[in-house]
């Protein structure tokens, strides 16, 4: 619980704005000049093809890379994250396609990773009965309800994964949640139910930034839309401006 | 079914059939002996020294690597000791304790060059296998011109040292040696911070994906490093009994060890690949393999035939760990 205060009291409302920023691999320019800003409360969706730069954005923006230049503030405040778990401390929270979860690990040990709640503070035992009893309790939040979250990770369907990170990520503090291809993996059913929750995080004043390749899916709940093309930003529209007609003709052009 | 399902995913329930299994096969060819006192003991014993290496080497194959030098880092424990006792004129409990330092930094070694270059466990400890034993071969070839030393019992702080590894525990008129006791002691520790704390929680996570226990703020590195320096530790364990026991070195002490731990801590039920396993499993396995191998001797069969039975429980046992992870575990 002193995690959480903590980091409730870091970020007060969690705007991101990032100026300017590039990046290079070698002689692969990933990123130049990107500028956006994200808001609490919004939902902010990232469009581009492959190689556009979207990983590399999301990638700086969690703090696993450092731009090579250009400015990133947080709150109104410059800041440079060396590592994932700054950005973590910052209530700046990714939940990855891939590496959101590790199938091999039980519900709770993957609820609490990296946040042990820990009875004796010399041996670091883990507090087992908090950690099972709350992370029932933060999934059923979100529409999973599971019997046993001793078993492991990898028996939750796609869906109930993401909604594992996703509780994970707001129990410990997220203001901004940053959320890659959400629902690329996911069923009609599922992809509409982790949607859903989205929405009902925005009107908690989560500022949300949604990266994704299915239009429909971004068009469905996003507020604004950044579109990429070979590391640049090549347009930004508010959705009472734009179509998903006219989204998916920006980006095949 | 559940309840079936529930038991067949435990990592160590593969072991406890074998440890049955193989306790029938040899009450019924081991003759009495095999059942008797002193029969258990004997196994005990091997499976005491086995299962203590074996205890690190499961927790540093759970967080996803291994360490093939504990082998030549025994050699290198009991060589080191005897020649700072014997040749240096240390006490012995000092002269074990400097070997503990220098070895606690090859264990750090290891680990610090494994997670710096990324390359596989594997190959970086394979190389430090060569280098520890040749170290040891040759520095005490140079020192006194031979490949054993013996004198240790009139050493000073031998009966501490004895005390401590080599000491026995009558039960029924036979004297159980101490190493049981360690190995069941370690064991509880070594399941308690797996299971119980912070770190086992990390351990976990580290073997079964590096990437995302990083991403939630896990330190891995330190975790493997702290893992490399612990299996380390086990192996001046059991030099330390080993050279009490003896009374001496030999530099080829401990050859092949490193193998024989991998195979009780695969019998036990731990994924080669890591972020999956147990420590009973493992104690199971150890004590699979002290069975086989004095109950084949008791049996009456020649004991070479001992490591073909060894080496066809391991790839049962591998076969049988992949298809049930899976079937249950990935989902």
């Amino acid at each position: 619980m002193e995690y959480l205060e903590k980091n409730m009291s870091q970020v007060e409302n969690g705007q991101l704005q990032l100026t300017n920023i590039c990046k290079s691999f070698g002689s692969v320019r990933a990123l130049k000049d990107v500028s956006i800003t994200t808001e609490p409360g919004k939902i902010h969706c990232i469009l581009g093809d492959n190689g556009a730069g979207k990983s590399t954005l999301v990638n700086i923006i969690s703090g696993v890379l450092t731009a090579d230049s250009g400015e990133y503030l947080v709150n109104g405040e410059k800041i440079i994250f060396s590592n994932p778990k700054q950005a973590l401390n910052a209530g700046i929270s990714t939940v990855y396609q891939n590496l959101a979860i590790i199938p091999m690990l039980s519900i709770y040990r993957n609820f609490y990773l990296g946040n042990e709640p820990v009875k004796n503070n010399y041996f670091k035992f883990m507090d087992k009965d908090l950690a099972i009893s709350t992370t029932k309790q933060e999934l059923t939040k979100f529409g999973v309800t599971v019997n046993n979250v001793k078993r492991q990770a990898g028996t939750l369907s796609g869906g109930q994964r993401q909604c594992l990170a996703i509780a994970r990520a707001l129990y410990f503090g997220a203001k901004v949640l940053i959320l890659d291809e959400p629902t690329s993996a996911l069923g009609v059913k599922e992809s509409a139910n982790v949607l859903n929750q989205l929405v009902l995080l925005k009107e908690q004043g989560i500022n949300i930034v949604l990266v994704s390749h299915i239009i429909d899916h971004a068009y469905e709940v996003g507020d604004l839309f950044f579109i990429l093309k070979m590391g640049e930003l090549v347009g930004s529209y508010d959705k009472n401006d734009v179509s998903p007609k006219i989204l998916r003709s920006i980006l095949s052009k | 079914m559940t309840y079936l399902k529930k038991i067949i995913t435990r990592p160590e329930s593969g072991a406890l059939a074998g440890l049955v299994f193989v306790w029938i096969f040899f009450s019924i060819f081991g003759h009495s002996a095999f059942l008797s006192l002193a029969g258990t003991k004997s196994y005990l014993q091997v499976s005491s020294e086995i299962g203590i290496l074996a205890i690190g080497v499961t927790l540093l194959m759970i967080s996803g690597e291994f360490d093939l030098s504990i082998g030549s880092m025994i050699g290198f424990s009991s060589m080191a000791m005897t020649l700072l006792t014997v040749q240096a004129h240390f006490s012995m409990t000092s002269a074990a304790l400097l070997t503990l330092l220098i070895v606690i930094f090859f264990g750090f070694l290891n680990g610090l060059i494994v997670v710096r270059t990324g390359l596989p466990s594997f190959i970086i400890t394979l190389g430090s296998l060569f280098i520890i034993r040749g170290i040891t071969i040759g520095f005490s070839k140079f020192l006194t011109g031979r490949t054993q030393l013996g004198g240790l019992e009139t050493a000073n702080g031998y009966n501490i040292m004895s005390f401590i590894f080599n000491n026995n525990i009558q039960v029924g008129g036979v004297a159980f040696p101490v190493s049981i006791l360690w190995w069941i002691i370690l064991g509880i520790i070594a399941f308690t911070i797996l299971n119980k704390t912070q770190m086992g929680n990390w351990i976990f996570a580290t073997g079964a994906s590096k990437e995302t226990a990083e991403l939630m703020g896990v330190p891995i590195e330190k975790v493997k490093i702290s893992l490399f320096i612990v299996t380390a530790f086990c192996a001046w364990f059991i030099a330390m009994t080993q050279t009490t026991t003896y009374g001496g070195a030999d530099v080829l002490r401990g050859e092949q060890k490193e193998f024989t731990a991998i195979i009780a801590t695969v019998i036990g039920g731990t994924l080669l690949t890591g972020g999956y396993g147990s420590i009973i499993g493992t104690m199971i396995g150890a004590l699979i393999f002290g069975m086989v191998r004095q109950g084949i001797i008791f049996a009456g069969a020649d004991a070479d035939w001992f490591q073909v039975f060894m080496g066809i429980m391991l790839i049962i046992a591998v076969v049988i760990n992949g298809i049930f992870r899976k079937k249950y575990v990935t989902g």
